[in-house]
């Protein structure tokens, strides 16, 4: 019994320290004297990296959620014979909550992991250890373009996402089943509106972006330096970031659609 | 993998991006460049505004001029008073004019429909419409039909 108590104890002891380190780690990190010179072509090198090598698999999801929502939808509006609300109801779905959420799951898949993964190699190969030794900062030379470089590329990534998804429920509600294109695209524009549902989602996206690469960056920074460390913090970069954006998800909608 | 290549693939996916933002505003949402100082404000109160709701649109003959801001109770009336913005363009509309509150189509959304009068000034800024009509509520108007019908029936045994 006092064991389990223990061991209940002990382990907030150790996430509330993780949580400390985590902050620490982002402050240290982030509240430094910009270096725009040397620091511009790192920050490129990360975009393409991290920005860029997204590109694929964000525009294969989004045009399939696209058509997706616009089938699922035809079949329920046409029940009510209100097909022509198709637009509406995919723009207001992908540019509130699929849009940010599913851009940012797929995010924190593809390029989380590999953030994490990457650092975790370099700190067990003792390559961040090497860095302080010849006077580099590893958290200038690797962690901030990194960080900023996801903290970027996410809010960039989710425009194209909804972007597309959109012209994918196009495809579907207006070339395969027929709706009339100006009827689409008119119920889509009457109902969005750019401050209250399109930049609401860009915000999202932003707040996701710092979320997923925060904890991608410090899950690396702080691997055990094993093989099975770098695996083990790969994992829970996945699991944490995906939990923390749908957690966020559902705050900021609360937040957005005036419940507090 | 020169750094030629990363960067232009780099600007290319900032251009994308971009490209999908414009979509989003302008095809998507319809973002109108009007700021707030290219319209004006016109109050007007009803009795009975049924499921009018903020944004919805504000139309003469149909054609939308501006769109509905805010809705309040008039504590003094017990009307609601309906705050509505109007394009600074449509400037003509005249003092005695109506507005009604329609209902597009059988189960459509209500909004705002202004009938012209035949005043010739001009509504200002902070203007109010006095003459109002309030929303049609359709059971409201079925229980109307059921009751005018059953009068109908009963005027039939009289005969």
């Amino acid at each position: 019994m006092m064991t389990a108590i223990q061991k209940l104890g002990r382990s907030s002891i150790q996430l509330c320290g993780n949580v400390g380190y985590a902050g620490l780690f982002l402050i240290k990190t982030l509240v430094r004297k910009p270096r725009p010179i040397k620091g511009a072509p790192l920050l490129i090198q990360e975009l393409y990296s991290i920005g860029v090598f997204s590109l694929p698999i964000i525009l294969v999801a989004s045009i399939f959620i696209g058509m997706v929502v616009g089938l699922q939808g035809y079949n329920i509006l046409s029940k009510f014979s209100a097909t022509e609300q198709l637009g509406q109801l995919v723009a207001l779905s992908v540019v509130r909550e699929l849009g940010p959420v599913v851009a940012a799951l797929l995010f924190a898949g593809r390029a989380g992991s590999a953030l994490t993964a990457e650092i975790g190699l370099m700190k067990t190969t003792e390559q961040l250890a090497s860095m302080e030794m010849m006077g580099v900062d590893p958290l200038w030379r690797v962690i901030a373009p990194r960080f900023w470089a996801g903290v970027i590329s996410l809010p960039l990534l989710t425009m194209i996402f909804c972007a597309v998804a959109v012209i994918g429920g196009h495809v579907i509600g207006v070339e395969w089943l027929g709706i009339d294109t100006g009827a689409f695209w008119s119920n889509m524009q009457a109902s969005v509106d750019f401050h209250l549902d399109v930049l609401n989602g860009i915000i999202k996206s932003v707040v996701f972006g710092f979320i997923v690469t925060w904890i991608a960056v410090y899950q690396g920074y702080a691997t055990e330096p094993t093989a099975a460390g770098i695996s083990r913090a790969t994992t829970r970069t996945v699991v944490y970031s995906s939990l923390a954006v749908l957690g966020m998800d559902f705050v900021l909608t609360a937040i957005m659609m005036g419940g507090w | 993998m020169s750094q030629k290549w990363v960067e232009t693939s780099v600007g290319l996916f900032i251009l994308a991006a971009i490209l999908g933002m414009l979509l989003l505003a302008f095809k998507v949402s319809d973002l109108s460049l009007y700021g707030e100082h290219d319209t004006y404000t016109v109050f007007a109160k009803f009795d009975n505004i049924g499921d009018l709701k903020p944004r919805a649109p504000v139309t003469i003959a149909g054609v939308k001029i501006g769109q509905v801001v805010s809705i309040n109770l008039d504590k003094a009336l017990y009307k609601a008073t309906v705050t509505m913005r109007i394009k600074a363009r449509d400037n003509n509309i005249p003092t005695d004019s109506s507005a009604n509150i329609v209902t597009a189509g059988l189960l459509g959304s209500n909004y705002i429909a202004i009938t012209p009068g035949f005043e010739t000034a001009f509504m200002q800024d902070k203007g109010v419409i006095s003459e109002t009509n309030s929303a049609i509520l359709l059971e409201d108007m079925i229980g109307q039909l059921i009751f005018n019908s059953k009068k109908g029936d009963k005027d039939d045994e009289k005969v």
